[in-house]
Formats: C-alpha cells, sequence, structure tokens
C-alpha cells in the first residue's frame, strides 16, 4: 500500500476540478493540492462542451433573468437561492478566464461577444467558437501548470471514499500504470468527477464518464439528489452520439421530419428549434413515434435532419468543429447536406447532494459541477449554464476546502477501512471466476437504461428496467476479469466503472419510479403532468445494503413562484 | 479473411516487456473508426488489449498511436479510408511503451510545460473586465491554441527521435501560442528558454510534425516564427545593452 498525502484533494481533473485546483493552489502557496484523475486531466469530457457558457455581462441583461431562465427552464425545481448565488458569481470567472488567455470569441471592438441558446431571454451565451470546454480546459490547465503546490496524479483510478467520524479520511486509488494499491490522505477534498451519462448506449458523453465520483460517495453513504432527471440533448450525431451544438439551432439551424417539414411549432410555438433541451428533445421523439422520423443509411435508428444548410455562410466561424466533425465522422458537409441527429444522454442533473457552499453532508468533503447537485438545474438544465457553474462553484469549492484545510489537521488513517478495501479489489473483484464478461453486462444495462429509463418513461417500462438492472447486479458478482496483468490494466478499471454504473442505474430507475410526474427531463407517460402539490420536492437517495433508501427535502423558492412552464 | 472483415493487426508488449503482434478479424458492418475497432476487439475477443481512449471526437488528445505506419488519433480515422482491409496499430514512437498502445505520457507534458505555455502579465489583476482582444489580434495565435496535446507531432518527429532532450514541435507551438497573444507579457521570458540548445534551433523544418497535426497547426512554421521572434530579441538585447 502506497500513501500519499496532500492538504486538499480533488477527485477529478475536467474544469470544475482543475477550476478547484487553482482557486485552493492561490488560496494559500503554502497549501499543497492533489489533483487525482483517472485520466489526463486534458483527457476529461469538459473539453467537449462546445456551445457556450452564460454570464450577465451586458448592461441589458440583468442576474434576475439569467435566474429567472434557469429557474424556468428547470421546471422549478431548482433552488432559487442557490440560482440568485450562481448567477451573481459568473462574470468575473468569463474576465478571469479571459485575463488566464480564454480565447473568448470577440465583437470587433475586441470585447467578448455573446449569442443566443436554448430557453435564454437574453443572449448571453459567452463562447470560443464551438469549443468552449475545450478553450476553457486549456486555460485552466495552463494556469494549473504556474504553481508549484499543484501536484497532479495522472491515471489514478478512485475506487472507494473513506469518512470517519462524518469526516473525511482517504480516498483509495489504483494506480493504472502499475496497479499500484495508493491511498490518498487529505484534511479535504473535492469530488469533481463529472457526471454519469454513459449509463446509457445513446449518448454524447466521452468513455470516460462512468459516473465514479457519485458512485463512490454514495457508498460511502453521502445523499445523491436528484439523480432520475438524465438530460437528453436533442442533437447527438447518428450513429456516434457525438454533440451537435445547441449552438447550431440557437442561430438558426431547423430540425425537419420525414416529410422534410419543421414540427417545432407544435411543441413549443414561440421559442421553436430555440425552446429548452428537454421540450425539443420530446418533441422529436413524438415525432419518431408518429412514424415522422427518418429511416436513411444507419441501419435501423431513425432520427429527424437538423437543416444548416441555409447558414453555409457562418458555419466556419461560428460553427466550425460541428461542420468538421460531420464531414469527418459521416462524409457530410452541412453547408449542402441534412446531419442525422436524435436525442442522446447528455448531463446528469442530479448528483451528491451539496448546499449553496458546495459542502456536503460531511465535514471537509466538498464538490463542483456535473458530480454534484446543488441545486441550479433543477429537472433540466439549460444550455450554457454548465461550463459556467463548474467555474463559479469550482473556484468556491476550492476557496472552501483550502480553508477547511488551513484550520484542520491531517487525520489518521482508518487502517482498517483502506485494507478492507484492498482485500475487496484483489482478494475478491481480480479472484472473480464465474465467466461473465463485463464487457456484456455494460452493453446490457446501456441497452435497457436507454429503453426503460428514456426521454419517455412509464411504470411498467422503469421497473423492467430496475428487474434488469437487478439481473445485471447479479451476474456481476459472477464476472472473470480476464486480463490478470499489473500494467494498465483496462479490463479491471472497465469492471470498477461497471460496478459503479450498475449501483447508480438503480438509484435512477428506483427514483424515477417514484417520481409520479413529468418535470424537466422526466417525463412520465402515466403521470404526463407537473405535480407541484406532492412533487416539488428534491429526491435523496442514501446507500443501504438492500439498495437505495429514498428520502426528499424541500426546494428553495424566493422570488419566483412555480407556473406553467410555455416556451 | 473474409471480405466482410478488416484485419486488425496490433502491436503488443505484456507485463514482462515481451512484444509481439495479435490479429483479429472485426466486421466491417460492426465498427467506423480505428477506436471503434478496438473496442470491439477488447468487448469481443481480446480482454486483455490495452489502449487509451476518452471523448472520440477527436478533442481530448488520448488515442494518438501509429495506424499503418502512420501517427494517427484511432478516434477520427475512419478505417474504410485507410485504402486497405488491414490495419496495422503500434503506439507511437518516440515515447516509452507502457502496455501495448498505452505509452508513457509524462515526458511529454514535462517538455510541455517547460516553456511556460501560460499567460504571464506583471502586477496585479484586475478581474473586473476583459482585455480586449480584436478578432485579427486573436488570427494571430488561433491555430496554434487548437492544440489537443496528442503528441503524434512529436512521434512523428526526427529530431525528437534521436535527441530527447529536444523539446519538440508541440512544446514549441505552444510557447508561440503565448507569445503572440495581446494580453501576455511573457515572451521574454520563454524566449530565454526556447533560444538555447534544445529549443528552435534543432527543428531541421522537415515539417513532418505539420503534416500529421489531425487539428491543422502547423508547429513548423511556429518554430520559424519563434526563431525570427528569438533574432529580434537577442538584437534588441544588444542595443539596449550598448546604450
Amino acid at each position: 500500500m502506497q500513501i500519499i498525502k496532500e492538504d486538499v484533494l480533488i477527485l477529478g481533473g475536467g474544469m470544475a476540478g482543475l477550476r478547484a485546483a487553482v482557486a485552493a493552489a492561490e488560496y494559500n502557496k503554502n497549501i499543497s493540492v492533489g489533483l487525482v484523475s483517472k485520466l489526463y486531466p486534458l483527457r476529461s469530457h469538459s473539453v467537449s462542451a462546445e456551445g457556450g457558457t452564460s454570464a450577465v455581462l451586458s448592461p441589458k441583461d440583468n442576474f434576475d433573468l439569467h435566474s429567472y431562465d434557469t429557474i424556468k427552464g428547470s421546471d422549478y425545481l431548482a433552488d432559487q437561492d442557490a440560482v440568485e448565488k450562481f448567477v451573481r458569481l459568473v462574470p468575473e470567472q468569463i474576465y478571469t478566464t479571459d485575463h488566464w488567455g480564454c480565447p473568448w470569441s470577440r465583437n470587433p471592438d475586441g470585447t467578448i461577444s455573446q449569442r443566443d441558446f436554448g430557453g435564454l431571454s437574453y443572449p448571453r451565451a459567452t463562447f470560443a467558437a464551438d469549443k468552449t470546454g475545450f478553450h476553457v480546459m486549456q486555460t485552466l490547465f495552463s494556469r494549473a501548470l504556474k504553481y508549484d503546490n499543484i501536484h497532479i496524479y495522472n491515471e489514478y483510478f478512485a475506487t472507494s471514499l473513506i469518512v470517519e467520524n462524518n469526516s473525511f479520511n482517504a480516498i483509495t486509488t489504483i494506480n493504472l500504470k502499475n496497479s499500484e494499491y495508493t491511498v490518498f490522505q487529505g484534511k479535504s477534498l473535492i469530488f469533481a468527477a463529472g457526471g454519469a451519462g454513459r449509463l446509457y448506449q445513446f449518448s454524447t458523453y466521452a468513455h470516460s464518464v462512468s459516473g465514479d465520483g457519485d458512485a463512490i460517495a454514495y457508498r460511502a453513504g453521502l445523499p445523491l439528489k436528484d439523480l432520475e432527471f438524465i438530460q437528453f440533448h436533442p442533437t447527438g450525431l447518428v450513429p456516434s452520439g457525438i454533440l451537435i451544438t445547441e449552438a447550431a439551432r440557437s442561430e438558426g439551424g431547423y430540425l425537419l421530419n420525414n416529410e422534410g417539414k419543421r414540427f417545432m411549432e407544435k411543441y413549443a410555438a414561440t421559442k421553436l428549434e430555440k425552446a429548452p433541451r428537454d421540450i425539443v428533445s420530446r418533441a422529436i421523439m413524438w415525432e419518431i413515434e408518429a412514424g415522422r422520423g427518418v429511416k436513411g443509411k444507419y441501419g435501423d435508428t431513425v432520427y429527424v435532419n437538423l437543416d444548416l444548410r441555409h447558414m453555409a455562410d457562418i458555419l466556419e466561424e461560428k460553427l466550425p468543429m460541428i461542420t468538421d466533425i460531420a464531414k469527418r465522422f459521416n462524409g457530410i458537409d452541412p453547408a449542402e447536406e441534412l446531419i442525422p441527429v436524435r436525442p442522446a444522454t447528455h448531463y446528469t442533473m442530479g448528483g451528491i447532494h451539496v448546499n449553496n457552499d458546495t459542502e456536503t453532508p460531511v465535514q471537509g468533503i466538498y464538490g463542483a459541477g456535473e458530480n454534484v447537485c446543488i441545486s441550479i438545474h433543477g429537472a433540466n438544465r439549460l444550455g450554457s449554464n454548465s461550463t459556467n457553474e463548474c467555474l463559479a462553484f469550482g473556484n468556491l469549492a476550492g476557496v472552501k476546502a483550502a480553508e477547511y484545510a488551513m484550520s484542520h489537521s491531517m487525520p489518521s488513517l482508518n487502517n482498517d477501512k483502506a485494507k478492507a478495501e484492498e482485500t475487496r479489489l484483489w482478494d475478491d473483484l481480480m479472484k472473480r471466476d464465474g465467466g461473465e464478461n463485463v464487457a456484456k453486462i455494460r452493453e446490457d444495462l446501456r441497452i435497457s437504461m436507454d429503453a426503460n429509463v428514456g426521454v419517455f418513461r412509464t411504470e411498467d417500462g422503469i421497473n423492467n428496467g430496475i428487474r434488469n438492472i437487478k439481473a445485471l447486479q447479479e451476474r456481476f458478482k459472477k464476472i472473470t476479469i480476464g486480463d490478470k496483468s499489473k500494467v494498465f490494466n483496462l479490463e479491471l478499471e472497465w469492471a470498477l466503472e461497471v460496478g459503479f454504473m450498475l449501483d447508480l442505474a438503480e438509484v435512477i430507475a428506483k427514483g424515477a419510479v417514484l417520481r409520479k410526474e413529468s418535470r424537466g427531463g422526466h417525463y412520465r407517460k402515466d403521470y404526463p403532468e407537473r405535480d407541484d402539490a406532492n412533487f416539488l420536492k428534491h429526491t435523496m437517495a442514501t446507500y443501504s445494503t438492500e439498495g437505495p433508501k429514498f428520502t426528499y427535502i424541500p426546494v428553495t423558492i424566493t422570488k419566483w413562484k412555480p407556473a406553467p412552464r410555455v416556451y | 479473411m473474409s471480405e466482410k472483415n478488416y484485419e486488425f493487426v496490433v502491436k503488443r508488449k505484456d507485463d514482462n516487456g515481451k512484444e509481439s503482434y495479435s490479429s483479429y478479424e472485426v466486421p466491417k458492418d460492426k465498427i467506423s473508426t480505428v477506436l471503434e475497432g478496438l473496442i470491439y476487439i477488447k468487448e469481443n475477443f481480446d480482454q486483455t488489449l490495452s489502449f487509451r481512449y476518452s471523448c472520440r471526437m477527436e478533442i481530448c488528445g488520448s488515442c494518438g498511436m501509429e495506424v499503418n505506419g502512420k501517427p494517427r488519433t484511432a478516434c477520427s480515422t475512419i478505417v474504410s479510408q485507410l485504402g486497405t482491409d488491414r490495419v496495422k496499430v503500434d503506439p507511437m514512437k518516440h515515447y516509452e511503451v507502457i502496455k501495448d498502445l498505452v505509452v508513457d505520457m509524462d515526458p511529454f507534458f514535462t517538455k510541455y510545460s517547460e516553456g511556460l505555455p501560460y499567460i504571464i502579465r506583471e502586477g496585479e489583476e484586475d478581474y473586473s473586465s476583459e482585455i480586449p482582444q480584436t478578432p485579427e489580434q486573436f488570427k494571430e495565435y488561433e491555430q496554434y491554441s487548437m492544440c489537443i496535446k496528442c503528441g503524434l507531432c512529436m512521434a512523428a518527429c526526427p529530431i525528437v527521435g534521436s535527441d530527447e532532450d529536444y523539446m519538440g514541435p508541440a512544446p514549441l507551438a505552444a510557447v508561440l501560442r503565448y507569445n503572440k497573444d495581446n494580453r501576455d507579457q511573457g515572451s521574454k521570458y520563454r524566449l530565454e528558454i526556447v533560444d538555447g540548445d534544445e529549443g528552435t534551433s534543432r527543428c531541421h523544418f522537415v515539417g513532418e510534425c505539420t503534416e500529421v497535426c489531425p487539428k491543422g497547426v502547423d508547429p513548423s512554421f511556429a518554430i520559424q516564427r519563434l526563431r525570427m521572434q528569438g533574432v529580434r530579441y537577442e538584437l534588441g538585447k544588444f542595443f539596449r545593452r550598448r546604450k
């Protein structure tokens, strides 16, 4: 067992993690910051964020408007005090990252430019062409290189969290390079390990997004909040699922059914293609269910078409990456041809429960970004409201965790728990030999989640999904990890991820079956209306050996009374 | 081999350092990219195969490898466009191989950070507004900001292969990226570093780096521009001393 000690530990090297690392390192140069990632940080999924990040920068815009858009977008499940705090934290982060080198797209006079996005009442999406996440990530990574007190631990796979007396104790990892079991001790920890979208088959997510952070926290007793709310982005490229940015529609793109007709007027009469993602995704699925989907050269996959042909003149400047992606991966030139798209999992609204100061219920543990749920996104995140969250709350979590580390000493390691985890890994997991293939279990899980806990949900469907998850959990007990290598054992990594995914799938599905209403990304065909009387509340799932235990906590309402959500 | 399959020939290296090639037949209708082929192999034929991947959309830089002798990102290499049904996959050259197609990227990132690849500004910062930068000023460094740190250029560069101390194409292109950003005030520090023996003077302008870059970055031209900057900087230093 290898032991590494850092004052502040951060799990995850994406946008929230890097922002937190820089914040903690700047807070006090004497604090050591350990950033632990199963990847090299720049490989994190944050680099795939495309269209933009909302910030109130113009005198014509204001914080109430950004708050209102976010809250209405959330289908009133967001905590309004959290949202009001959030929108006020964002502008400084845009300017800060500008000073650090982020190439935010500009107006001719050199000021930062903004554009429209789904569900916005003012065009406040700040962007770096359609590579916003990529450029912000390069910027934060570059900034992190400046600080000697940031230590990046590349390719350490986190397997568990150790909590002692309701305080942070340690995280256990495997160093992928040599399979050395490595325990990271710290005074404080920030969860910033991203979402869980690869529980599904058709997904815009990077392969690496398997919900590790959520699952590790959950198993250690931290509650997961609102995990049944999964965002489906309307325009995942068929067949790969690669994201075609919402900016394609906010800049003027059309969605067409198999009759070549625009159909959004039926579903969002005013906003049309610029309606929020949950609404557009459902519209596409209704069209497909009504037999107006397109079936072409992509096998049995039914989809709709995204039409950018009338925007050929702006593709290179405003949408260069998706233009290139369509050409490279599909051999399609968007200036002349239609792009095949369908809804794909894109964001995990739920996550580890944290308060407005990024604190979890466990002393010394904080969290930011998609890994956690504050909640500012409620039942549906607005496009352009994720990378700004990573910046605003990543920064805050970094400061909070640094403050905590300054006033606390290093806890002594709970050796029993650390040893028990080591035993679980090498003597249980690696030695299982029932012949079940991890990749097959994963594939079966994804297919079931797509079919049963997708854009449209019903009680029967979800229950079917839960039965499948139970069966897959049994199969998982009988896996054989066919690779016994001690060096970069990818099969072991897959096995650990699938174990996490099965736990989270259960939380998602069981939370979904209990929520007998439709709100944001959670749509129940058997309960098609929002039910504020019974379900204007957050779902909290807590681990037990028999499966998740559910409780509920109220939603904080400040100025905006829940109202019908019409676009 | 059936016409319905591609033949993947993949370089292997096990825990004991033993090297070999493994051959797999991958159905053409199941995959499109080289990365999908490798995932298919691992899921269906061989659990022991290791490789790196993440975004599968050519933006994270994980899956640099050699495909039929050319450094490429596996996720954006379409197999049907290779002009052959035989796909030979090797780890990137000029890196130490950890296992199979997984190479040690630490030396790359160490070299990358040597050139101070971040904005350097003097004095206290005021984060209450942006630093103006016109679209024309952005164009000065735009292409160099597109580097995804896949490291393919290092695998292609013959100098990197023969001189392990040479900084190499991506790290030097990053230096120009920051030197050309009007918000930066740190050129003088970077030019002191890259003017040294292990910097721009080592480049022979073969241009292999530019050819293999999947993101259209032209490190070769960047290094030429850096040399010019270096010459101007040295002259300036000389004249300042004479005054």
